[in-house]
């Protein structure tokens, strides 16, 4: 069935899904990997390993002891050599975990499949296992699954769209898992009591329709019911994948500014964040492996690899074949959204989807001009912004204006510079915007937090 | 390994300032050729001498404010040919000098080049010159002499169709579609503007919101308030065939003739002048048709296009405010928190 609600906005770019008949291929064989103690949105983990600790797959390196954060445990087998502090992706430090790999790949003996008889015990496990939102967003998912009793959803939403240009992880994930998903997606509907489930797919991928609508009727010749699991085609426009825009496509909700699905009642999860869910019952191996894209013009063998996190990038690239030029521009995550990387040791975390190896034809960088009024960053703005006028009031760093703006609503999908013929840097410059915005709301509260105690310690304050 | 660090998205639309801009030269040539068609040798020479001048003035300027080069934008190639589309063929040349410099150094260069000019400048500098030589810009002619006639002041002079509606010299509707008529260069030819407006949609470069909503308003207003209107028929009564057709004759007769469609489609829509949103798009054209109705009728000017599109020019920054909408998701009860 298709979808009838279409939100205003979006772009076309070039889908270049150039990897999405390659079957993924496992990788093995890296000499170190480098576990950051914070893969998630949240506070990070405490390490719990020292140098010269011996690990296995799946052996708890960093433990969840504050409220919203996931524990992480070693991808690889082999020795702790340094417990130390780097500077992340997105140049924060971090601590992280060097781990020198014995080349054996034990897994740890206590990783077996998990017992599950209550809604705390699923909460627990999800937890225990290391999961966060595999789409990008990496946000727990244990908090996603529990939300407060007043706020239950009543459809769980699929995110099946992958608009990102290049990335073709989450279609792979279908084509060669699709039990595991559809087990994914059952267990959630049952522990939540979760009546509708609706996977979305973008109509520019039929196969994953069919691929979806043939495992749904396996599953009523083994069981005899029809789950409530719907399969609907997309329109296929960035971003349509974006929370707000896919709830709002399948089910004509809007999100308001500032809340979450969950205050809709809905839940939107990512395909391979239910594919994991479905494994983890099955094997009970915690998040160690990430199935991702390389792609780029400067790569010899784009595909899909399923690597262990904290692998480093350059030894990704190294083993999936390396570089037939050099290297422009290497991209984490897509090329929409993802961000651009000046070092290319991190290693990578458990929300990276893809990695961008450009090399020259792809790498251009059009100098900016100025704006023309053209108003097409309007036009493909899904959030319904004006995203020149923003632009502008962050370049005269003017807090109010800003406001008056809108600022805070911008999801940073990048449609808008991507749309803009004068080339101008829309969506770093309304980044810039929200800092200032914060900043300015602190220090209003600050003032306003001061003058209410000077007005109660002396009344009489001279005014 | 040198890499290239910055900010998403990394993957750009094709289209550019001189792209768009190139569009709007080509989607003007099929008017241009037809100008010249009509109106000889000299209309070549009055575009070329316009679009040079512009070029050259903006090249002057950015020179001596000591800013970058932006005649390759194009933009100036532009107002360029807007503005002879908007001249009479027998104006004397330094006119035409002296338009281009108003439009290129006082109204655009002035007030920070590209983008920032908050009147459009072939239009300002067609008013300006309509109160500065007004003679010179409202003699007309129609192509009577030989092709080649380089001559500005032996030429016939003739009323414009729209000083002539309802008398007997008035040209049929079929001239004034395909251009047979008197007027300034590039408006005569209701065709070939059609022509490039239907390119223009076709290329994305311009949407439809403001040619259909000044056209429309327009031709509404005609329909119920004009000479011969709905309300009030000059034969009696709207039960012939022939006050019907005496009805919409009226309109598309005020439709072919002036400015309107080359205003509407090329004019009201510059980026640079008009409101950002669809809701403020349309209340910009229904602001035009409005104005280029009163003046056409009520006015003591034939011609209201450009006053029209130059007061909602300076109207736009306050239909941008009152049109801003509402994020995504905002509804009424939040809006305030
Ligand atoms: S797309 Fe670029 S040029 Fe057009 S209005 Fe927006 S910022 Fe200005
Ligand atoms: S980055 Fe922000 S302002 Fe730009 S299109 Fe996306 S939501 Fe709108």
């Amino acid at each position: 069935m298709r979808s009838l609600h279409a939100f205003a906005g979006g772009v076309h770019p070039l889908g270049n899904k150039n990897t999405d008949v390659l079957p993924s291929i496992h990788l093995h064989g890296f000499p170190e990997v480098e576990l950051l103690m914070q893969q998630h949105i949240g506070p990070p983990c405490t390490c719990v390993v020292k140098p010269g600790d011996h690990v296995d797959v799946g052996t708890l390196v960093g433990r969840a002891d504050k409220p919203m954060s996931v524990p992480i445990h070693s991808s690889i087998s082999g020795t702790v050599k340094e417990v130390h502090y780097v500077v992340s992706a997105n140049g924060a430090p971090v601590e992280a975990v060097r781990i020198e790999s014995d080349f054996k790949h034990s897994i740890n003996p206590f990783c077996r499949p998990p017992k599950i008889e209550s809604f705390e015990d699923f909460i627990q496990m999800i937890r225990d296992s290391g999961l966060v939102g595999l789409g990008g967003a990496a946000f727990p998912t244990y908090i996603k699954l529990n939300p407060p009793k007043n706020k239950m959803p009543d459809t769980l939403i699929v995110n099946a769209a992958e608009c990102e240009p290049y990335i073709t992880a989450d279609y792979r994930q279908i084509c060669e898992h699709p039990d595991d998903i559809i087990d994914g997606i059952i267990e959630v509907m049952k522990w939540l009591e979760i009546p509708k489930t609706i996977i979305g797919v973008e109509d520019n991928k039929p196969l994953v329709t069919r691929i979806f609508s043939h495992e749904l009727k396996k599953r009523v010749f083994k069981t005899g019911r029809h789950p409530d699991i719907e399969v609907r085609t997309l329109k296929t426009i960035y971003p349509q994948g974006a929370e707000k825009m896919l709830i709002y496509t399948l089910t004509g909700r809007k999100v308001p500014p500032g809340k979450l699905p969950i205050d809709v009642h809905t839940l939107v999860m990512n395909v391979s964040t239910l594919r994991f869910i479905g494994l983890y019952l099955k094997e009970g191996v915690p998040l160690t492996r990430k199935r991702m894209t390389l792609d780029g013009s400067a790569l010899n063998t784009p595909g899909n690899f399923i690597v262990p996190i904290g692998a480093r990038i350059q030894d990704i690239i190294a083993a999936a074949g390396g570089t037939r030029e050099e290297p422009k521009k290497i991209i984490m995550g897509g090329a929409m959204m993802g961000v651009a990387l000046d070092r290319i040791d991190h290693g990578i975390i458990k929300a990276n989807n893809a990695i961008l190896v450009f090399g020259s034809e792809e790498t251009t960088l059009p100098p900016e001009s100025p704006c023309i009024r053209c108003a097409r960053c309007v036009a493909s703005c899904p959030m319904d912004l004006i995203p020149c006028g923003i632009d502008k009031a962050s370049r005269l760093r003017d807090p109010a204006m800003l406001e008056k703006y809108h600022v805070m609503d911008c999801i940073e999908c990048g449609c808008c510079t991507y749309a803009c013929p004068s080339k101008r840097f829309l969506t770093q410059s309304i980044k810039n915007g929200k800092v200032m915005v914060r900043a300015e709301r602190a220090r209003a509260k600050q003032e306003e937090a001061l003058r209410a105690s000077s007005e109660q310690k002396g009344g009489s304050a001279p005014s | 390994m040198k890499l290239q660090v910055s900010h998403s998205p990394h993957v750009r639309d094709k289209a550019t300032t001189s792209s768009i801009m190139r569009d709007v030269i080509i989607a003007l040539l099929p008017a241009t050729f037809a100008g010249w068609y009509y109106f000889g040798v000299r209309a070549v020479f009055v575009t070329l001498l316009s679009i040079v001048s512009c070029i050259g003035f903006e090249y002057i300027c950015r020179k001596i404010m000591k800013r970058n080069n932006t005649i390759t934008d194009l933009s100036a190639a532009v107002t360029g040919l807007l503005l002879a589309m908007n001249l009479p063929v027998t104006i004397p040349f330094y006119m035409v000098i002296i338009g281009a410099c108003f439009a290129i150094v006082v109204v655009k260069q002035m007030f920070g080049g590209i983008g920032n000019n908050f009147v459009n400048p072939a239009i300002a500098a067609r008013i300006f010159l309509v109160i500065a030589f007004p003679k010179a810009m409202t003699s007309w002619t129609l192509h009577t002499g030989s092709w080649f006639s380089m001559k500005s002041v032996d030429a016939v002079s003739s009323a414009t169709p729209l000083t002539m509606v309802g008398t007997k010299e008035a040209p049929s509707l079929w001239d004034l579609f395909i251009g047979n008529k008197a007027g300034c260069i590039g408006e005569v030819c209701i065709l070939a503007l059609l022509i490039g407006g239907l390119y223009l949609l076709i290329r994305h470069v311009i949407r439809p919101w403001i040619p259909a909503a000044y056209i429309g308003t327009f031709l509404i207003l005609v329909l119920l308030f004009g000479h011969t209107n709905l309300l009030h028929a000059p034969s009696g009564d709207y039960t012939t065939l022939q006050a019907w057709t005496d009805l919409f004759y009226e309109a598309c007769y005020m439709l072919c003739s002036g400015g309107l469609v080359l205003g509407a489609i090329f004019m009201a829509t510059d980026y640079v002048t008009s409101p950002l949103t669809v809701k403020g798009k349309l209340l910009f054209g229904f602001g035009c048709g409005v104005l280029t109705f009163l003046i056409r009728y009520y006015g003591n000017m034939a011609e209201g296009v450009s006053f029209s599109i130059i007061l909602m020019n300076i109207l736009t920054p306050h239909i941008d405010d009152w049109t801003m909408g509402k994020p995504f998701g905002e509804v009424k009860e939040n809006a305030k928190a």
